[in-house]
């Protein structure tokens, strides 16, 4: 960030990297929209985000994948906007733009010289207020083949695709939102008619269901003008969204799965019930990541793939959706070693850390890495914007930073070996990719 | 551009409720006059044994961004052993007299800091990202990498099992096989840009330490040696440093020009090279020739005319491919300058079904970008260039990038400044002219790399040139 100056920065006490504080305005129009300013003039330019509430997660079955393939349909012009002058009005403007689509959230940006900003807004607005008389099946049919093309480089032609919604599916229960992939099915894309996507927009794409966040350099007052003026007249929606709901599980034994790809090394996923984002354990579990495999002096890292020279690479994940979460390990024997013969050594090094613990000297590493991964996402507008638009709809605030933060300065050695038991002691999904017969 | 039939726009469903757009609000707004373009000032110091220093200081976050600058990389790697520059950096954190890998590794994380090893064509660098609480700690972890890397001889053996597995692993990956092919197809065996920069399973095993610290000593001293720091530092303290951790390093041999300048390859008719991938639901088609070294004066009209072809989201290539057809998921160009002549290259990856109508459009492109621009389109990409400077200057992170060319290519340091008004005067004939130059249809390498069995036959009906089978190496296969 770069708005900091010693007047307004206040600074996490503890050794290491410093986090300022940050200005921030929220407010919220009258049909709903909330926005949040963040201010900073140190370079010129401005982030603009707009984060719908509704991600796959949100989507029914017999229509996956539709929440990121709406995303891509929000491009293909509105009523003031002809096909195509989207992303040509913003380039002419020196504006790059993007968008993604995650279980959660769907989130749109522009980031652009800071002269820009009235037009990001106003595009942006006449896509949330005027998307559907000018949408057609035809260009509907052009972004689903596009997300079908997209689903082949991803996952259906790309080694080891197929192996995340494999997972999802087998670790959730089937009525669990979180048990299909973002990027869904091609089936279920085919499926997606005219009518869902005015459905969806009807329920979802209303200004009451998002928040606009704009960082950077700009003046406020202008801002709150433009605002005001371009998304003021947008209707409230009139359909109150659903929200998804998931009942507590406890997997009641291991699950093994063998799925075939074309790949020369097998690779093998472990994959565990974890928590949702922000709940109690969240920080420790990512801080157990860390020490498993996040650097090469971790410790599955130095078991076995340097010391052992069993695996090619090992890697740890805590993925922490809004109301779920998984806790992964992934590795990759080395040619001509057994996925048993991994796994042996595998399971002995994370019995290790259930029975004995971790280090101070490995938790304080890992909590510094934390620390600079947050500055890194505070130091640019565009980075800056998602996390401030994830903590609105997350936590209900954008000014979460310290407490974020904070999180991780308060997990103890002792948190760190109870999430090891709780979590990757439990029972597991374990998910071997092999070459093709 | 996308023309939808007309009854299908009138056919569209306006049903909903919607709002009533407010007067005044239905055309985009008019825009107040863009920012100037000022970064920050680069601050030059050079050390009395050649080491230059370019500082920017940025203290709006405690973060600070270092990247060492090696003016030479895969390149100068010896004919029969590429692979040694990356296996060079490989080895960069793997060992010095004080410190073991693991060692490094930890004390790297407990800084809170990342510290990596690259190597790219004609250069090497060390790069170093750290909050300023940590920073001098840092820097003595770095220099004692960069000055006294060991090489042991037991990590050297694990760098280069996993090197070798590395490339196992990589012709799994499509893309990746298209893009090694069609450099060993373009430029041939006795070019560097015709060897991979990883190495094959053959010359990977021919390499040993001697190979690893012969590059380090050519390449690592202060003679070939630039250091970038941006961030939260001062000039001064960044000059003190560097004296007190490099003022003792080698000057090192006078190194300008640590590889004779290779041949181009003659550019030969347009011929398609598939590569065969059993049951691939896409194709991965490349399209290059050999265009231009970094060095070209025609730089900034290149810069224009490929962000009309396939530079950009609205490029013609992506427009055309993606927007329209919805062959694939994105289709783009670009121009790798380097020290020597490298590639212009067009590439998607296409669902396989429509390999050869892909084709055909990216063929029509490469012939349409040789007529004459219109003058909107050559304007909107001259805007885009031009304005969208500032968001490549951002971070500290972003400008310490933005300063490796700078330092390889010995840029003027005002090139970020003149930049604007160098695209500013790119004319249309200049456009007219650099395509004609450098994007010739009818000499194009191209491969595809896909299932054979399906796409074959109808690449050779496109009659875009003779097809040729080649294995995943791109050499031709054994009959």
């Amino acid at each position: 960030m770069r708005t900091v100056v010693a007047a307004l920065a206040a600074l996490c006490t503890t050794a290491g990297a410093q986090v300022p504080r940050l200005a921030i305005e929220r407010y919220t129009l009258p049909n709903g929209l909330t926005v949040v300013l963040q201010p900073d003039h140190s370079a010129p330019v401005v982030a603009v985000r707009i984060e719908y509430h509704v991600g796959s997660a949100d989507e029914r079955p017999g229509r996956t994948g539709f929440a990121h393939l709406f995303e891509h349909i929000m491009f293909m012009g509105s009523e003031h906007v002809p096909l195509g002058h989207f992303d040509q009005w913003l380039e002419q403007a020196g504006a790059n733009n993007n968008a993604y689509t995650t279980h959660d959230v769907t989130s749109f940006y522009e980031w652009m010289p800071s002269n820009a900003l009235p037009l990001a807004l106003w595009l942006d607005a006449d896509r949330m207020g005027w998307l559907l008389p000018t949408m057609t099946l035809a260009r509907v049919d052009v972004q689903r083949d596009v997300v079908k093309n997209e689903r082949r480089q991803r996952i259906d032609n790309a080694p080891y695709g197929r192996a995340n919604e494999t997972i999802l599916a087998a670790l959730y229960p089937s009525a669990d939102p979180y048990s299909w992939s973002v990027i869904g099915s091609m089936t279920d894309l085919s499926a997606a008619s005219l009518g869902d996507v005015q459905t969806f927009f009807k329920t979802y794409y209303a200004p009451n269901n998002a928040t606009l966040v704009v960082v950077g350099d700009f003046a406020p007052d202008s801002a709150k003008h433009w605002i005001a003026a371009d998304f003021g007249s947008i209707p409230r929606g009139s359909v109150v969204p659903t929200r998804p709901t998931v009942a507590p599980f406890t997997l009641a034994h291991d699950t093994t799965l063998t799925l075939q790809d074309r790949v020369q090394l097998p690779r093998v996923y472990y994959a565990w019930h974890g928590v949702k984002v922000y709940s109690p354990d969240d920080a420790a579990l990512d801080l157990l990541a860390y020490i498993l495999a996040g650097d090469n002096a971790s410790r599955l890292y130095t078991t076995l793939v340097h010391d052992r020279q069993l695996a090619q690479d090992v890697g740890a994940q805590n993925q922490d959706f809004r109301l779920e979460g998984l806790f992964t390990i992934v590795v990759t024997p080395k040619p001509n070693i057994s996925t048993n013969a991994v796994d042996t050594v595998l399971q002995a090094e994370l019995s290790r850390v259930v029975d004995g613990g971790v280090t101070d000297a490995e938790l304080t590493r890992a909590r510094n890495v934390q620390r600079t991964a947050m500055l890194d996402r505070l130091a640019g507008v565009t980075e800056r914007s998602d996390q401030l638009a994830y903590y609105d709809y997350v936590v209900g605030t954008p000014d979460y930073v310290s407490q974020d933060l904070e999180r991780y300065e308060h997990v103890t050695l002792a948190d760190i070996q109870r999430v090891a038991r709780t979590y990757i002691g439990a029972h597991k999904v374990v998910l071997t990719v092999v070459p093709q017969t | 551009m996308k023309r939808l039939p007309l009854v299908m726009v009138l056919a569209a469903v306006t049903a909903h409720a919607q709002a009533n757009a407010p007067a005044g609000r239905t055309t985009p707004p008019t825009l107040g006059p863009p920012p100037k373009i000022s970064l920050p000032p680069i601050h030059e110091r050079n050390l009395p044994n050649g080491m230059r220093l370019l500082v920017v200081e940025r203290h709006e976050i405690p973060l600070v961004d270092a990247v060492l600058v090696l003016g030479a990389g895969p390149e100068a790697d010896p004919a029969a052993k590429s692979g040694v520059a990356t296996l060079v950096a490989s080895m960069l954190t793997r060992g010095t007299p004080t410190r073991s890998a693991a060692d490094i590794a930890a004390q790297t994380a407990t800084l809170g800091a990342s510290l990596d090893a690259g190597s790219s064509w004609d250069h090497t660098v060390v790069s170093l990202h750290v909050p300023t609480a940590t920073l001098d700690s840092a820097w003595s972890l770095f220099a004692d990498l960069v000055l006294h890397s060991t090489f042991p001889d037991s990590e050297f053996a694990r760098v280069k099992r996993e090197r070798l597995t590395d490339l196992v692993e990589l012709s799994d990956r499509a893309p990746e096989v298209a893009d090694r092919a069609l450099a060993t197809i373009l430029f041939g065996p006795d070019h560097p840009y015709g060897r991979p920069s990883l190495g094959s399973e053959q010359s990977v095993n021919a390499i040993t330490t001697n190979d690893i610290r012969g590059f380090y000593d050519a390449t690592f001293s202060a003679g070939n040696a630039t250091l970038i720091v941006v961030g939260d530092v001062t000039v001064d303290g960044v000059a003190a440093k560097a004296k007190e951790l490099f003022g003792g390093w080698k000057r090192g041999s006078a190194n300008a020009d640590p590889v004779p300048r290779p041949s181009s390859p003659p550019a030969a008719a347009t011929t398609i090279y598939v590569i065969d991938k059993h049951d691939a639901p896409q194709s991965s088609i490349r399209l290059g020739s050999v265009a231009v070294a970094r060095s070209t004066p025609d730089y900034f009209p290149i810069d224009v005319m490929n962000t009309i072809l396939g530079g950009a989201f609205t490029s013609r290539l992506n427009e055309n491919l993606r927007e329209t057809h919805a062959y694939t998921y994105g289709a783009f160009s670009g121009f790798g300058m380097r020290r020597f002549p490298g590639p212009f290259l067009a590439e998607a990856e296409v669902v396989a079904t429509k390999t050869d109508s892909s084709l055909l459009q990216f063929m029509h492109e490469l012939n349409a970008i040789r007529d004459t621009v219109p003058m909107a389109e050559l304007r909107k990409a001259k805007r885009y260039l031009e304005l969208q400077l500032p968001g490549e200057l951002e971070t500290s992170r972003d400008i310490a990038g933005q300063l490796v060319p700078v330092a390889v290519y010995h840029l003027p340091l005002d090139f970020y400044n003149t930049y604007q008004a160098h695209i500013a005067a790119v004319t249309r004939a200049d456009v007219q002219r650099v395509a004609r130059a450098y994007v010739d249809p009818t000499h194009v390498v191209i491969v595809v790399v896909g299932d054979r069995a399906a796409i074959e036959a109808p690449l050779r009906a496109t009659h875009v040139g003779p097809v040729q089978d080649r294995n995943l190496d791109g050499l031709p296969t054994a009959q």
